[in-house]
C-alpha cells in the first residue's frame, strides 16, 4: 500500500553521510567527555541505542545522542528539511508554557531517564516497558514527513521511531480494544507550565484502533538522527503526519487500550475548535481561520497550499470512506 | 516666547524622546526582519509584536487621565494625543502584517475573514474605530468639534475593550498575556466608573 506510488514514498538505505555528519557536530557542540563517551558506547553496541540518553549530565538537557543503528529510511516528500534549530526552537509544548520558545527554554530540566511507558487497558501483555523495550519491536527507520499544525504553520521533518503498530502488536490488544489513549508526563517541578492550567493534564491524545495501526503512525524517539530533544517530547512521542500537530502527544508514560473514543485535551478544552480526528483538511476551517493554506516554516507568507490528509491522502484517504468529514473534525 | 525657547522647552524635549523611544519597537522589528533575528516564525513574531505594542500604546493613552488624577501632573495631558496615535499607528503595522503576511494582500480574502471570524472582527473594529479618533486628532479639529470632540474621542473606549477582547479570542487558551491586558484595561475603565459614581454633580441629582 505503502509503495503504491515510489515517487512519493520510498524507502532507502541509510547510508549517506548524516550520520557521520551529525556525530561531528554533537562533539563540536561540546556536550563534553562523557556524554561522547556515552555516545561512542552506544553506536558500539548497536541495537540498545537509547539505554544511555540523558545520563550524560542531570542539571542540564541530556545530550543528544547520535541513533546508530537507522535500518531504514522512508521518504514521503521532496520538499527541503526543516533546520534542526526550527524544528527545536519552536515548539507548542503547554507543559512548559504557552509561548512558542518556552519548551526549548524550559524542558531541558524534564528527567527523561529512567523512563517508563506504562501499557495496560485491554490487551494481554500490559506492563512497564522501558522505551528500548519499545524500540525493539521493529527497526528504527529515518521518516521524513510534513508536519502541519493546527495553528496553520508547517515543517518538514526527519524522525527516527519505530511504527507504532509494531508496539501495538507486542501489547496484544484484545479484539475490544477499539481506540488507543496516550498520555504525556505531568511533573509539576520540572514543567512549569502545568502551573498555569489551561489544559487539562495529563495531556491526553488517542486514535481509533485502525489509524494507530496505520503504518504511516509512528512512535518517534529521534530527530535529524540523534535521540529527541526534550522540547519535541523525549524521549518517545506520537507522530501521525496527517493529523494536526496536537494529536502527536509528547514525552509518553501511557498507552491505554480502550473501547470507547477517549477524552482528548484539546477537544475537552474546546471542542467546537479541535474534534477528535482533527486530520489535516483545507475545507474545513477552524473558526478562527483558513486551513486552506499554510505557512512553511520560516516563509512569512502563507502561500503554501494545504494538501488534504497533509498529503498523504492516497494512504489513509480510505480509513475515513463514507465519514462526514465537516462533522468528524 | 521665541522659537528657541519654545523649542528647549523640557516639555518638548521630553516629548521628543517620548516620540523617539516610541519609535524604538518597530525599529527592533524592522531590523530583526533584516538581520534573521525574529525567530523561527518572523512574520508571526511581527504580528504578535506589532499588536502588542498598539494595545500597550492604547492602555498608555488611557493610563493619563487617571494618574493625572492621582498625582495632579496636569503637564501629562500634553503625551495622550502622541500615545494615542503611536496606538494607531502599530495597529496599522498589525493590520498590514496580517493582511499582507497571512493573506498575500487578498481583499476578498480579508473581508471573508472579517465576517466569518469572530476574533478578527473584533480587531478589525477595533482599529476602524481607531480611524476617525487619529483623523480628529489635530487642534484644527479639535477647535472646530467642540463638545461632540470629546464625545467622539471617548470610542477609545469602544477600541480598548475590542481590542483586548480579540487578544483573548485569537490565544488557544486565556491564560498570560492576554490575562494581563484585560486586567490593565479593567483597573483603567473601573477608575472612571468610580469617579464618575462619586461626582458632586450626580450625588446630587440622584
Amino acid at each position: 500500500m505503502l509503495l503504491k506510488k515510489p515517487a512519493d514514498l520510498k524507502y532507502s538505505d541509510v547510508t549517506d553521510e548524516r550520520l557521520y555528519l551529525q556525530r561531528r557536530e554533537f562533539m563540536q557542540l561540546g556536550v563534553g567527555l562523557m556524554g561522547a563517551a556515552a555516545g561512542g558506547a552506544i553506536a558500539a553496541c548497536g541495537n540498545s541505542a537509547l539505554d544511555a540518553a540523558g545520563s550524560g549530565s542531570a542539571a542540564t538537557a541530556p545530550p543528544q545522542t547520535p541513533i546508530a543503528n537507522i535500518a531504514r529510511k522512508m521518504v514521503t516528500t521532496d520538499e527541503p528539511l526543516n533546520k534542526f534549530e526550527e524544528i527545536t526552537g519552536y515548539n507548542n509544548f503547554y507543559e512548559f508554557g504557552t509561548g512558542k520558545s518556552d519548551p526549548a527554554k524550559y524542558a531541558g530540566q524534564m528527567k527523561t531517564s529512567p523512563w517508563t511507558v506504562k501499557i495496560e487497558g485491554l490487551c494481554n501483555k500490559p506492563g512497564n516497558y522501558s522505551v528500548d523495550d519499545l524500540i525493539k519491536t521493529a527497526d528504527l527507520e529515518e521518516r521524513i514527513y510534513r508536519f502541519r499544525c493546527v495553528e496553520a504553520w508547517s515543517m518538514v521533518i526527519p524522525w527516527v521511531g519505530v511504527p507504532l503498530a509494531a508496539v501495538i502488536t507486542k501489547a496484544e490488544p484484545q479484539p475490544k480494544a477499539t481506540f488507543i489513549e496516550m498520555q504525556t508526563l505531568v511533573r509539576p517541578n520540572e514543567m512549569p507550565g502545568l502551573n498555569s492550567g489551561g489544559l487539562n493534564w495529563p495531556y491526553t491524545e488517542g486514535l481509533r484502533m485502525d489509524e494507530a495501526m496505520h503504518p504511516l503512525s509512528l512512535l518517534a524517539v529521534g530527530l535529524y538522527g540523534k535521540t529527541l530533544m526534550n522540547q519535541n517530547g523525549a524521549p518517545i512521542r506520537l507522530v501521525v503526519p496527517w493529523k494536526y500537530g496536537f494529536k502527536n502527544v509528547k514525552s509518553i508514560v501511557r498507552i491505554r487500550f480502550v473501547d470507547k473514543m477517549p477524552n482528548t485535551a484539546w477537544n475537552d478544552a474546546n471542542p467546537g475548535e479541535y474534534g477528535f480526528y482533527s486530520n489535516v483538511n483545507p475545507t474545513v476551517d477552524h473558526p478562527r481561520w483558513s486551513q486552506a493554506t499554510e505557512r512553511r516554516i520560516p516563509s512569512y507568507f502563507k502561500t503554501t497550499k494545504t494538501l488534504m490528509f497533509n498529503g498523504y491522502a492516497e494512504q489513509v484517504a480510505s480509513l475515513y470512506s463514507g465519514m462526514d468529514l465537516r462533522k468528524f473534525y | 516666547m521665541s522659537v528657541a525657547g519654545r523649542v528647549f522647552r523640557p516639555v518638548t524635549l521630553i516629548k521628543l524622546a517620548v516620540f523617539v523611544a516610541a519609535l524604538v519597537p518597530q525599529a527592533l522589528l524592522i531590523r530583526g526582519a533584516v538581520t534573521g533575528n525574529l525567530g523561527v516564525n518572523p512574520a508571526e513574531t511581527i504580528q504578535l509584536e506589532t499588536g502588542r505594542w498598539a494595545l500597550k500604546f492604547l492602555l498608555l493613552s488611557l493610563a493619563i487621565t487617571p494618574v493625572r488624577r492621582l498625582t495632579g501632573w496636569n503637564v501629562l495631558i500634553q503625551f495622550r494625543r502622541m500615545l494615542g496615535l503611536f496606538a494607531f499607528a502599530y495597529a496599522v503595522f498589525h493590520f498590514l502584517s496580517y493582511w499582507s503576511f497571512d493573506l498575500n494582500f487578498a481583499f476578498s480574502a480579508m473581508l471573508g475573514d472579517v465576517l466569518k471570524r469572530p476574533f478578527i472582527a473584533l480587531g478589525f473594529t477595533a482599529f476602524l474605530v481607531m480611524v476617525p479618533l487619529a483623523l480628529t486628532s489635530t487642534k484644527g479639529w479639535i477647535r472646530r468639534m467642540g463638545k461632540r470632540w470629546a464625545q467622539l474621542h471617548r470610542l477609545v473606549y469602544v477600541s480598548a475593550i475590542l481590542a483586548v477582547l480579540h487578544y483573548a479570542f485569537k490565544v488557544k487558551v486565556f491564560t498570560g498575556d492576554p490575562v494581563w491586558y484585560a486586567i490593565a484595561l479593567a483597573v483603567l475603565l473601573g477608575a472612571r466608573v468610580v469617579w464618575w459614581l462619586r461626582q458632586p454633580a450626580r450625588r446630587v441629582s440622584t
